[in-house]
């Protein structure tokens, strides 16, 4: 049977609470080591790229209790980055797995849920 | 046809925790007396539903499904056989509910609920998508999502409810949709959504969100706020309805047209979850009801909203529900909306038939009308337009190999390899006619799609909206 959630992430000797999906169960024990320990174990190393979209996901996450849609998020990242970034290939390209719940995993965010 | 038995067996969704348990009054873990609740329940459904009755009863192992099914013909699992995905039911029905399965268990297969057949149940429950395929070959009719629809209720109602549709239908409580995503967000969105279409057409388009008074509500899934190539359908309705010069808003309330209540079967969760439209649209007043593109909530809608939760306070002149694509249908056949087929130049579509869709309602007002009426709107938008393989669409199309309440990442495995007959179907006319694009009109098949593409070759990119294709060729009054 599937377990249900007491999965963990180790990080520099803390044992922080993630879900089954390796999700953080308590924001607040976010920092940068976590989102690298999660990169890590994928294989990806973090560029300052990976970084910006990361933050734009706290960011948006802080004002409005959840993950900017695709759109605000790629027009968020034109601003910063430049009009050729402007797109989800872009985001793809960065995050595979998609954007949207791949960078929340690092970015300590809880997963988007529903038909996406 | 060949089989792997077991291929598929440590293929499961996460259980419920307690708490997304607790949140739809089911037990916080599986019960003590489990077994005896769960055939009890097995009987009182029997009882209470014909069509699971006929399918504990009628069938009579003539094979026409056994290779019907896209988890089997992906996975190769013999229990993703529809014949042996409905026995798990019929083997426990038998040995409670019929003389010689209580007293010659051995001669009529009948079999003891146990603790393997609880674990088969959860697994192979959750790996069939209800989209019904196999009911269309079988020649009395069963439908084996009635029995993986009742096998999940017992399951929930026994303490082993599945995570992702139980914390969904918690979140279409407590934020009005699935996704979570609260009422300044959507309003944030919808905002940046109207300044994107400005920019790009130069037509003020407005995304109206609890706006008092309006003739039309419509109720979409929350994905098309959030996900491409969501979004960019939700900006084809935007600019019918504008163009039309309908006066519309979306919900806050019921920003969500997706039911998960009917993906765990359960017809209380599928009438709470329904409620909300009925009060969004007589708290906003009203006169229609308009449902954007999701599979299985038109399902729903037009099955059973009406009894559900009554619609009687619509106007009786449009249809109660409607759907988006019947409106734009309707707009483009009495010329009120047109369509410059050019700004689709570029690309060669072909049309995905969304299982919820193609089986289980219909568009339109003559029969067959869920097969032509996105037909007929892609090829009056599109240049280009190229069909599958019969055998792979209109009632025979394939499931995505997300629907149904599956479209969560555990069961990526499964996903995989349950889309591969839609993708052989895809990859035979993009080398035989390079097609571009495969079009689709449910969030689910969407999402699916730009997941599994990759895995195939493909990008994710290729799938489209049916009103994105239809938006983008739609010849819009540049305002004065």
């Amino acid at each position: 049977m599937a377990p249900t959630s007491d999965a963990v992430l180790v990080v520099e000797n803390l044992t922080l609470a993630t879900d089954e999906e390796g999700y953080l169960v308590n924001r607040q024990d976010w920092s940068r080591q976590v989102a690298e320990t999660m990169a890590a174990a994928d294989g990806v190393e973090l560029s300052p790229s990976h970084w910006e979209v990361i933050q734009l996901l706290q960011e948006y996450y802080d004002n409005y209790e959840i993950a900017p849609a695709i759109r605000i998020l790629t027009k968020a990242v034109g601003k910063k980055l430049g009009k050729d970034k402007a797109n989800s290939r872009y985001l793809y390209e960065l995050y595979p797995q998609g954007p949207a719940k791949q960078a929340c995993r690092y970015a300590g965010l809880p997963k988007p849920t529903g038909c996406v | 046809m060949k089989i792997k038995p077991d291929a598929t067996a440590h293929v499961q969704p996460h259980l419920a925790s307690a708490e997304q348990q607790a949140a739809l009054g089911f037990p916080t873990e599986l019960i003590p007396n489990w077994q005896e609740e769960a055939v009890r329940l097995l009987g009182e459904k029997v009882t209470e539903s014909r069509a699971l009755k006929v399918a504990m009863d009628a069938c009579m192992k003539c094979g026409a499904c056994t290779d019907k099914c896209h988890y089997f013909l992906g996975t190769q699992d013999p229990y993703n056989m529809p014949v042996a995905r409905q026995d798990l039911m019929r083997s426990v029905y038998r040995r409670h509910y019929t003389f010689s399965g209580k007293y010659l268990p051995w001669l009529v297969g009948a079999k003891d609920l146990d603790d393997a057949m609880l674990d088969r149940w959860y697994t192979y429950f959750h790996q069939c998508s209800q989209c019904r395929r196999c009911s269309v070959y079988c020649p009395v009719g069963i439908d084996t999502s009635e029995v993986s629809m009742a096998g999940r209720d017992i399951l929930a109602s026994i303490g082993m409810g599945q995570k992702y549709a139980n914390q969904v239908i918690g979140k279409v409580h407590t934020k009005g949709n699935n996704l979570g995503l609260p009422q300044p967000a959507l309003a944030d969105t919808l905002e940046g959504l109207e300044e994107d279409v400005l920019e790009d057409t130069g037509v003020p388009v407005r995304f109206p969100l609890d706006e008092v008074g309006a003739d039309v509500l419509l109720v979409t899934p929350s994905a098309d706020f959030f996900a491409e190539p969501h979004v960019d359908g939700l900006i084809g309705y935007a600019k019918v309805m504008h163009q039309a010069g309908i006066s519309w808003t979306l919900s806050s309330h019921a920003s969500e047209a997706a039911n998960f209540g009917l993906f765990v079967g359960s017809a209380q969760q599928t009438k709470n979850v329904a409620l909300r439209i009925r009060e969004a649209a007589l708290e906003l007043g009203v006169r229609r009801l308009v449902f954007g593109e999701c599979g299985h909530a038109w399902r729903v809608a037009q099955n059973h909203l009406s009894d559900l939760v009554g619609l009687e306070f619509l106007d009786a002149a449009y249809p109660r529900p409607q759907h988006i694509a019947e409106v734009t249908h309707e707009l483009w056949q009495t010329g009120v909306i047109t369509f410059d087929k050019s700004a689709n130049a570029s690309r060669v579509v072909t049309f995905h038939d969304s299982c919820n869709v193609a089986r289980a309602s219909k568009l339109g007002n003559t029969p067959g009308g869920q097969f032509t009426v996105p037909r007929d709107l892609l090829k009056a938008s599109c240049e280009h337009y190229v069909e599958m393989a019969k055998p792979t669409t209109h009632q025979s199309t394939f499931c995505c190999g997300g629907g149904g309440g599956l479209l969560t990442d555990e069961l990526m495995e499964l996903r995989i390899k349950g889309a591969s007959p839609r993708m052989n179907a895809l990859t035979q006319v993009i080398e035989s006619h390079q097609v571009t694009h495969m079009v689709a009109m449910c969030a689910i098949c969407k999402s699916q799609f730009s997941a599994v593409f990759p895995e195939y070759g493909l990008e994710f990119d290729s799938v489209l909206s049916l009103h994105q294709v239809v938006g983008d060729a739609l010849l819009m009054t540049p305002s004065a």
